[in-house]
């Protein structure tokens, strides 16, 4: 998979510009209207969830997008800056969630209990990370994927073996610390007319970690060690030859990648209060990260937050969006069951081809692209 | 054996230039000593260090630059940042994670001023890949330059050019020979660039040396004439 030619033409972006914004922002701002107008209604929207929407789905959808803003921007700096396809991704997602569930289970459900298991996750990850990048990120990049699918395949038949530790197939489920539990109040009167309760705490906990992961990631790609992922990206042989060790490089690369996946499946298990293979462990999540990527735009970060927000949002409502569909069709021959419930998958299989198809840069990419043009 | 058997010692503030037919070895020479490709056997030696074990950018770092035949440079990149991430891995600035690259307004003014050395300032903001082919070639030695690296290795910079921008980047190998402190190897094809320029030539023939000495009595030299030169003359 080529992720080169798909890159907006460049821009003048050697000023850096002055103010708050652009500061956080790593100077990589949206620059496009539409862009930036889509970004700040999504972050807004996740922002004031629990105040806008009642009823647990709302609330689940959006903590379920801002996991995924993490595990896909932590995945496009893999694939979309650093052009390294790994299939290990949901690996360290599972190490998180599992680092989370065993903690919680095993030692109590207190805050140290959060600490000691999401530091445990965080240094197997990275011990993992590096391993099989110094032993495969030297060779040619088809021989990293595939041992990057061997080395998840496993841990995934392990985390269902051992389960005297991860809970096997049923995973495993816990209690939350007190703050994050559904009986705790914040304050003992409703706040705009909302109970402010340990779901809305937890809730906006997975939002602002979400928030601090992003924006470090994007400094990150914005760094000068971002940069020579990039230069790697387009011309390995020269980045060598100038002096970068691409080996070095290309292992940090997904060491860091590795430890947001790690924090985004951390946020998963302390949001689903479960940790289970299928949950976070699985294959099909592998691939709902790749298409998120692609649809968002690869290599461009802002590509995550709107990627996860319409796959997520896609995954759960396109269902009750078909169901509508297919009852209001009902009586003309084969549209209801084309429309069926049954077959979203087929729809949203056909959207990515689409979209694929007619935005090779994904959403941002096409966006970035209108303006210019 | 692509290259057998060419022992050559290079001293600062000298142009050495490598001269033989198409598959003499010359590029393939360049390769065993920028670490591109490890030899079989015999050692690469900078300021008495043996770099014959170390990958090709460890030989960089201990000043060994190259500039490549084939453009090679980061094609989507614009001119600016394929000439700033050299002036960053000189400055060794690549290991930096929380810092915002333009940051560093140096490197970027560093890089800007190899561009205007080299004539394009005024494409800072261009992306190789939409480069014409002589300015890729520029743009390929303002690589080298930025590196400043104690070992320079032209191969063939001029190759393709068109006439009224061979000056340009003539003008700038003579400068980096006239600073005195700087070991220039160039491989060239140009007879009259070699003349002019080359306080030595290395003749390459099939892969061994076939004549090393100074341009007089080198280009007089009849096994030369016969292997390289004659056959460059007869065809003028």
């Amino acid at each position: 998979m080529t992720a080169t030619s798909v890159i907006p033409a460049p821009f003048d972006e050697s000023r850096s510009r002055a103010g708050f914004l652009s500061r956080a922002l790593s100077s990589d701002l949206p620059r496009s209207r539409a862009l930036s107008f889509i970004l700040i209604a999504i972050v807004l929207t996740l922002a004031l969830t629990p105040l806008l929407f009642s009823g647990s789905q709302p609330l689940s959808t959006a903590a379920k997008i801002c996991v995924f803003i993490v595990l896909v921007a932590s995945y496009d700096l893999l694939l979309g800056y650093s052009g390294i396809v790994s299939f290990a991704h949901t690996m360290f997602f599972g190490i998180g969630g599992y680092g989370i569930a065993i903690g919680l289970e095993k030692l109590g459900p207190d805050w140290s209990s959060v600490a000691i298991g999401l530091i445990a996750a965080l240094a197997l990850s990275a011990v993992l990370a590096i391993a099989i990048g110094l032993l495969s990120l030297r060779v040619r990049a088809i021989f990293f994927s595939m041992i990057t699918l061997a080395v998840a395949s496993a841990m995934a038949v392990l985390a269902s073996q051992m389960s005297g530790i991860t809970g096997g197939e049923d995973g495993l489920s816990f209690q939350l610390p007190y703050a994050l539990r559904p009986a705790f109040r914040v304050f003992s009167e409703p706040v705009f007319g909302v109970m402010i309760n340990g779901r809305i705490v937890a809730y906006y906990l997975v939002f602002f970690v979400t928030v601090g992961v992003f924006l470090l990631l994007l400094r990150i790609v914005n760094s000068p060690f971002g940069r020579v992922l990039q230069a790697i990206r387009e011309n390995e042989f020269r980045a060598e030859a100038l002096g970068y060790r691409v080996v070095a490089y290309r292992t940090a690369a997904s060491v860091i990648s590795a430890l947001a996946a790690t924090i985004a499946g951390g946020l998963l298990a302390l949001w689903l209060r479960y940790n289970g293979p299928d949950t976070t462990l699985s294959f099909a999540i592998m691939i709902d990260i790749l298409l998120m990527v692609v649809i968002g735009g690869m290599g461009t970060m802002y590509g995550a937050i709107i990627g996860a927000a319409l796959f997520v949002l896609a995954q759960s409502y396109l269902q009750v969006l078909m169901d509508a569909g297919s009852k209001a069709l009902a009586g003309i021959p084969l549209l209801p069951n084309l429309v069926h419930p049954d077959r979203w998958l087929l729809w949203l299989g056909a959207l990515f081809v689409i979209s694929v198809y007619a935005f090779p840069g994904g959403i941002v990419g096409r966006l970035r692209q209108g303006k210019q043009s | 054996m692509a290259v057998n058997d060419v022992s050559c010692r290079f001293t600062p503030g000298t142009l050495t230039a490598i001269v033989g037919p198409n598959g003499a070895g010359k590029t393939t020479y360049f390769n065993l000593v920028s670490g591109q490709l490890r030899a079989s056997a015999g050692q690469v030696l900078v300021d008495g260090e043996d770099v014959t074990n170390l990958a090709p950018s460890a030989r960089t770092r201990r000043g060994l630059g190259r500039a490549f035949q084939l453009t090679n440079l980061f094609p989507q990149l614009t001119a600016l940042e394929n000439v700033r991430l050299a002036v960053q891995s000189r400055a060794d600035a690549g290991w930096s994670f929380f810092k915002v690259w333009n940051s560093r307004r140096d490197l970027i003014e560093k890089a800007e001023a190899v561009l205007e050395r080299v004539r394009l300032a005024d494409k800072r903001h261009v992306a190789p890949k939409t480069l014409s082919h002589g300015d890729q070639r520029k743009l390929e030695v303002a690589l080298l330059i930025a590196m400043e690296p104690k070992v320079f290795m032209f191969d063939e910079p001029t190759a393709g050019m068109s006439v009224d921008e061979v000056p340009t980047v003539l003008e700038l190998i003579h400068d980096i020979k006239q600073r005195g402190d700087a070991t220039v190897l160039l491989v060239e094809h140009k007879m009259d660039v070699v003349r002019s320029l080359a306080d030595r030539i290395v003749v390459l023939h099939n892969g061994t040396l076939v004549a090393d000495g100074d341009p007089a009595t080198v280009i007089a030299s009849p096994v030369v004439q016969e292997a390289y030169l004659g056959v460059e003359t007869t065809r003028d």
